[in-house]
């Protein structure tokens, strides 16, 4: 029996955030969000496992390094292998074998990603399968129904995406029409009980629009929400902007989950201005590219330079591939076909992420979490005064200063 | 270093190498196989999935090939190959090629071998060889060796002849140098039959190179078509009988598990483990059985099971040439087929490692269609434990006198 959002009723959608702590001067909260399948800390990075694998690691592997929440996507496991299967397989956890949290996206983000081959209107988003060209329409119905076969814990509305490099009309239209499609998801979620549905705040960089959005949003029932549109090609001053406009009008009660960010300084000045929960493919990606994460940026493990380099990733890091290898190995291993060394890498990096999260929450619990943000500046650009100026903008906007 | 032999059997040696390692208090079950490893690395695998897998052999095979490359860097650091590689417990033979990936032909001159590498070729004298060893210390090496004589289509007596004399002379060159060398001494060199497909030569080889002071043999040049491997199978016997008892004989580029067993027949005791890795890079898992006292029951469903897969590859195998340039046999199934895509049974029932208790078949299919990087770690931790488990089965077989009714079980499964 699907509940019908009634725009007053804002007290009966299920509180699973819990506040722990909250910094005196800035917005960040460290906190537990309770999910059917385990709590889980926040602040949060969630790494992303397309398509029901965290590329090559073993769910074992992810749950030793900490993980307690990872992504899956509808689009791709819409269609492959496609949700009746994975229905019959006991959803995606029970498919990939995955014991703790999934979140799934909508497949929205693939409509600005894969524009080439798909069309929006108001019905949904009709797309041409890469695989066998055959056409399907991905409407919000339809994305709810996957994702309730998916059967992970949080799901996402559909949303009407607009790359944030877009400007005029578009914008405006596809903030409306996201408001209609997050109803439409609202309507169509058949299990409100297991899993839990998030709206996505649109509005693109237009701070009347995302207000709006915000506003219209905030009225609907749901246990969460998303700030979507962003982390796409727009400036860094527009991004910040855009995220703390859409935090301060959120409700403090609910989660925030900033979409498709991840490097360690967006993090950080986001959690700063209040959100809770990141994703983003560049950890995991980058490693197979052969850059490891460390507290001073990146190491470009092919390069000559490491050759004979023989102490670890990170003398500080407490991973498998830190305790074990030598960047000159992994440099030599980079080098071959064996795929070893791009795992090593994956490993480093999500243990580099969880561990960043994992110390970002423990100076907010600990109430210093403004001293934390100005050693880590500090580490990552040589002094918190060097950091880019975006950075030390969004920070000052919420009483932490750098220098 | 010792080796004892439990009971030999047709032919068969079952035993221990004890005493190895650079403590000297490791042992190696014979027979046996070594670990594959690609550029010191097992395939796919971290130190982490590594050690889910039960069974792994206690000696490692590293390849020159994918190494020599490295030796300045390996110089530089010292401390030797199984610390920089992460595997500073296990016991590590260095063989001269990779198995999987044969070099170019016709490099080997009287002073030097070539391997190759990423970077290209790698030219070494006995002096050089030898110098690679010392950044490496490896406890077992294979002697730098001419292994051509088998190459061409039609083995001369003359190039035969030749591949002899050379690795005898690339050997005594080389003792002389290891005694030269203190880093060294803790290693053993094995020394490397050859002599192509000439019987008199072939014998030479054996007698001269087992005068030497080597650690054990290597008989090289029996590998090829399986065909190629059964006309040298006598060869192979003949060899053998002219080897001390004491000191193992290892065999490179045999590893399927009919071959492995004709080859213990033949008095060899350790096997490359490289058959496991190609079935993963063809998207197979290896379900052959190697239970020859299953329940009765059971040996029905399996006989049905099996007979089914063997029906369906004979009728596929011709297309089923990979990358390896080796085709899917008999002993495995292919996962990307379609009817593993809703088949949620393990790879194997009843088998204990990692991928067979946590996943499916289904779930194996999809990572294969969709290209994940997944596919070849899982894949690779079952199939190595499956082989390894192989190799066990062979050694209570041997204990308990039931060789022949394994044998007959992995020869109804060859095609």
């Amino acid at each position: 029996m699907a509940v019908v959002a009634s725009p007053t009723s804002l007290e009966s959608a299920p509180r699973i955030m819990k506040l722990v702590a909250e910094c005196s001067r800035s917005r960040a909260r460290a906190g537990e969000l309770r999910l059917p399948h385990g709590p889980v800390a926040t602040p949060v990075f969630m790494p992303v496992g397309t398509q029901a694998t965290m590329k090559g690691i073993t769910a074992e592997q992810l749950d030793a390094l900490g993980c307690r929440i990872c992504l899956g996507n509808t689009y791709h496991l819409g269609l492959r292998p496609g949700p009746e299967l994975i229905q019959k397989a006991r959803g995606l956890h029970g498919f990939m074998n995955w014991p703790h949290n999934l979140l799934t996206d909508s497949g929205g983000f693939q409509m600005v990603s894969l524009v080439s081959l798909s069309e929006v209107t108001e019905e949904g988003v009709r797309f041409r399968s890469p695989y066998d060209g055959d056409e399907t329409l991905l409407s919000p119905e339809r994305s709810v129904e996957i994702q309730n076969a998916l059967g992970s814990d949080i799901i996402m509305q559909l949303d009407d995406v607009v790359s944030s490099t877009v400007t005029g009309p578009r914008v405006e239209e596809a903030m409306y029409r996201s408001i209609r499609w997050l109803d439409r998801c609202i309507a169509a979620h058949q299990r409100p009980d297991k899993q839990n549905l998030f709206a996505i705040i649109q509005g693109g960089l237009d701070a009347d629009l995302r207000a709006t959005c915000l506003e219209e949003m905030t009225k609907r029932d749901v246990p969460g929400f998303a700030i979507g549109g962003l982390s796409g090609g727009e400036s860094k001053g527009q991004f910040w902007r855009m995220v703390a406009l859409s935090t301060s009008r959120l409700p403090k009660d609910k989660p925030r989950y900033l979409m498709g960010v991840g490097y360690a300084t967006d993090l950080v000045v986001c959690v700063a201005l209040g959100c809770d929960m990141f994703d983003c493919v560049f950890p995991t990606r980058t490693a197979r590219f052969g850059s490891a994460l460390v507290p001073t940026g990146n190491l470009q493990l092919k390069k000559k330079q490491y050759e004979k380099d023989f102490r670890p990733i990170d003398p500080e890091c407490a991973c498998p591939t830190c305790q074990k290898h030598s960047r000159a190995f992994l440099h030599t291993l980079l080098h071959s076909d064996n795929t070893a060394a791009l795992h090593h890498l994956t490993v480093h990096n999500i243990a580099y992420q969880l561990r960043l999260m994992s110390a970002v929450r423990a100076s907010i619990v600990e109430k210093r979490f403004p001293d934390f943000v100005r050693d880590f500046m500090g580490t990552m650009y040589g002094d918190p005064t060097l950091c880019p100026s975006w950075a030390t903008e969004a920070l000052a906007s919420v009483g932490i200063t750098l220098g | 270093m010792k080796l004892s032999l439990t009971k030999v059997v047709n032919g068969c040696r079952l035993g221990k190498i004890k005493n190895l390692g650079k403590t000297g208090d490791c042992t190696m079950d014979i027979p046996g196989c070594l670990l594959y490893t690609k550029t010191g690395s097992a395939p796919h695998l971290t130190h982490h999935t590594l050690h889910k897998i039960h069974g792994v052999p206690a000696m490692a095979q590293l390849t020159l090939s994918s190494l020599a490359e490295h030796h300045e860097v390996l110089a530089e650091y010292k401390e030797g190959v199984g610390k920089f590689i992460g595997m500073p417990e296990s016991l590590l033979y260095c063989s001269l090629h990779d198995p999987v990936s044969p070099c170019p032909a016709g490099y080997v001159t009287n002073k030097s071998v070539s391997v190759w590498g990423v970077g290209g070729r790698v030219e070494m004298t006995a002096s050089k060889f030898m110098a690679i060893q010392q950044a490496l210390q490896p406890d077992w090496f294979q002697c730098l060796s001419d292994g051509e004589a088998t190459c061409d289509e039609a083995t001369s007596i003359k190039r035969a002849r030749k591949s002899v004399d050379r690795s005898l002379l690339f050997l005594d060159n080389c003792l002389k140098l290891q005694e030269e060398s203190e880093v060294l001494q803790k290693s053993m060199i094995i020394g490397v039959i050859e002599g192509g497909d000439v019987m008199e030569e072939r014998l030479r080889s054996a007698r001269e190179t087992a005068k030497r002071p080597v650690g054990g043999f290597l008989l090289d040049g029996f590998q090829g078509t399986p065909t190629t491997l059964e006309t040298r199978l006598h060869l192979l016997s003949s060899v053998t009988a002219e080897l001390p008892e004491h000191k193992p004989r290892l065999i490179c580029g045999v590893s399927q598990p009919d071959e492995v067993l004709e080859c213990i027949e033949r008095g060899v005791d350790l096997f490359e483990s490289f058959f496991p890795y190609q079935a993963t890079e063809r998207g197979c898992a290896l379900t052959f059985s190697f239970d020859y006292q299953p329940i009765p029951e059971e040996t029905l469903l399996q006989q049905n099971g099996t007979q089914e897969e063997v029906n369906y590859v004979d009728q596929t195998k011709k297309s089923k040439t990979t990358s390896c340039n080796q085709e899917m046999t008999s002993f495995e199934i292919n996962l990307k087929e379609k009817k593993y895509q809703e088949d949620f049974d393990p790879l194997v029932r009843g088998c204990r490692c990692y991928c067979c208790k946590n996943h499916t078949r289904a779930y194996l299919h999809h990572l294969l269609v969709t290209n994940e990087l997944l596919a070849g770690v899982l894949l690779m931790m079952h199939n190595f434990e499956h082989y390894f488990g192989f190799f066990q089965a062979i050694r209570e077989a041997l204990k308990s006198d039931r060789l022949a009714q394994l044998k007959e079980l992995i020869h109804r499964q060859a095609s």
